[in-house]
């Protein structure tokens, strides 16, 4: 079995506050895991981390092979977010902003074209960012994040503010990704929306991965690689 | 990392700012109006005296140059706040060291056009003969690549702190006075001096420059990901 995340007791701070505290979590390759849990319970900050935008206090944390103490930047390569910001830049349209992302991938125009019309973008991709709707803004953000090709998608309630045609793109988007070579973290909200896409459902509360639900809706052995367990360790700092 | 991939990625980098300066023409529409306003006020407040004007015109003009160095630096990082665009950049993939040689590659370049243009403005205004142009032309470039160095390792470091647009002068100013010294000295042998004499200053603004580049390749990337 091939993993692509493996948290094992992570303690995640922001400042002084544990917004992880003792987090495990296995995800295997080709599993779209939906992050599900109160607000303020850690599904940001986790999906944070395991972007490799956060570093680990302690505990032991692996994203696609890659140490998240000491090899974030490799695991970054290999992975895109699509947060609740949309990441670009107000002064490029939306093609612009786009082709920077796949350049810095060492992506050619091709893969920009390929993008831009799959998330539906149409005359919008001629638009600088800041005219764009909030509809468009969060394709522009799908469409930033899959023209790097990642092998980890990462998606923070990725149906706020998006239209009946972006919800359209997007589980396309997410119900093809295992037979892209992809996974799927998302974090949502919207669960009668998010769930039928998912395989598999982790609860985050008081940041701790705190239940499972085998979805089985595409997994094979769903619940060998659903492994999360209470925190061994809790720090003592409190908010 | 290879050296091509990180020349590849700071050229990613560097285009990418130098095309959101041309749509948003900050350095154009703000920084050049402003350096050339400052060499004006100067113009007025030294006339009466032509001579005294002629001779600190080095000095004036490497002040108009510095000025706008702390607004083109703070406005590099300015545009990676929008839209949390920074942690965008950061999940590019980048190399460190790529970003700081694009951003330092784009604030060097937008200072070569203002220091045109100002430099124009001087001997216009100020009276001031050009004897040694070759002199002249690598001592800007030294200095020039020595404060977007300079300018973008320390922009880094004040990027991610609250009260940033007031740090940045207090964090740099110190740091790049020996490019103030130099650059006005060497500049001083160029226009109306002796321009041989101005070699080893021009020696002192390349080591600087030099040494700037390297500790930014090298730390960049750290100072990026912690601030």
């Amino acid at each position: 079995m091939s993993l692509v995340i493996r948290l094992r007791t992570v303690v995640c701070l922001l400042g002084r506050f544990p917004a992880l505290a003792g987090a495990d979590l296995d995800v295997a390759a080709g599993e779209i895991l939906l992050v599900s849990g109160p607000n303020g319970a850690g599904k940001t900050t986790l999906l944070r981390l395991v972007a490799g935008l956060l570093a680990p206090y302690s505990g032991e944390a692996e994203v696609l092979g890659h140490d998240l103490y000491h090899d974030r930047l490799a695991a970054r390569r290999k992975i895109a977010i699509v947060g609740h910001e949309t990441y670009c830049y107000d002064d490029l349209t939306a093609r612009e902003n786009v082709e920077f992302f796949a350049r810095a991938a060492g992506r050619g125009t091709a893969d920009v074209d390929a993008v831009v019309d799959r998330v539906a973008l149409g005359d919008a991709a001629r638009v600088v960012h800041r005219g764009l709707s909030a509809g468009q803004r969060r394709r522009l953000a799908l469409a930033v994040a899959l023209v790097r090709g990642p092998e980890l998608l990462l998606l923070d309630e990725p149906h706020a503010g998006l239209d009946a045609l972006g919800r359209e793109v997007l589980a396309d988007v997410v119900r093809d990704a295992p037979g892209e070579g992809r996974t799927v973290v998302m974090v949502s909200h919207e669960l009668e929306i998010a769930r039928p896409l998912a395989t598999r459902e982790v609860r985050v509360d008081g940041g701790q991965t705190a239940a499972v639900t085998p979805m089985g809706a595409t997994m094979t052995e769903p619940a060998a690689k659903s492994t999360v367990s209470a925190p061994a360790v809790v720090p003592a700092v409190t908010p | 990392m290879s050296g091509t991939s990180l020349w590849r990625e700071a050229a990613v980098v560097a285009g990418k700012d130098l095309r959101i300066e041309a749509r948003a023409r900050v350095a154009l529409g703000q920084i050049l109006p402003f350096g050339l306003i400052v060499i004006l006020l100067f113009a007025f407040a030294l006339d009466p005296d032509r001579g005294v004007l002629t001779r600190v015109a080095p000095g004036l003009f490497w002040i108009a140059v510095l000025l706008a160095t702390l607004l083109a630096v703070g406005r590099a990082f300015a545009i990676e706040t929008h839209h949390n665009a920074r942690d965008g950049l950061r999940m590019a993939g980048l190399d460190g060291g790529a970003i700081f040689l694009g951003k330092a590659a784009a604030i060097a370049l937008q200072l070569a056009v203002l220091e045109v243009v100002l430099g124009v403005a001087v001997i216009v205004m100020y009276g001031v003969d050009v004897h040694g142009l070759g002199v002249v032309l690598i001592t800007a470039t030294a200095a020039t690549v020595g404060l977007a160095a300079t300018g973008t390792l320390y922009g880094v470091l004040a990027a991610g702190l609250r009260l940033r647009e007031t740090l940045l002068p207090l964090l740099l100013l110190p740091v790049i006075a020996p490019v103030m010294l130099g650059a006005t000295r060497a500049f001083e042998d160029g226009l109306g001096g002796v321009p041989g004499d101005a070699w080893p200053w021009v020696g002192m603004l390349g080591v600087f420059a030099v040494l700037y580049t390297t500790i930014g390749v090298m730390a960049f990337g750290a100072l990026w990901e912690e601030t």
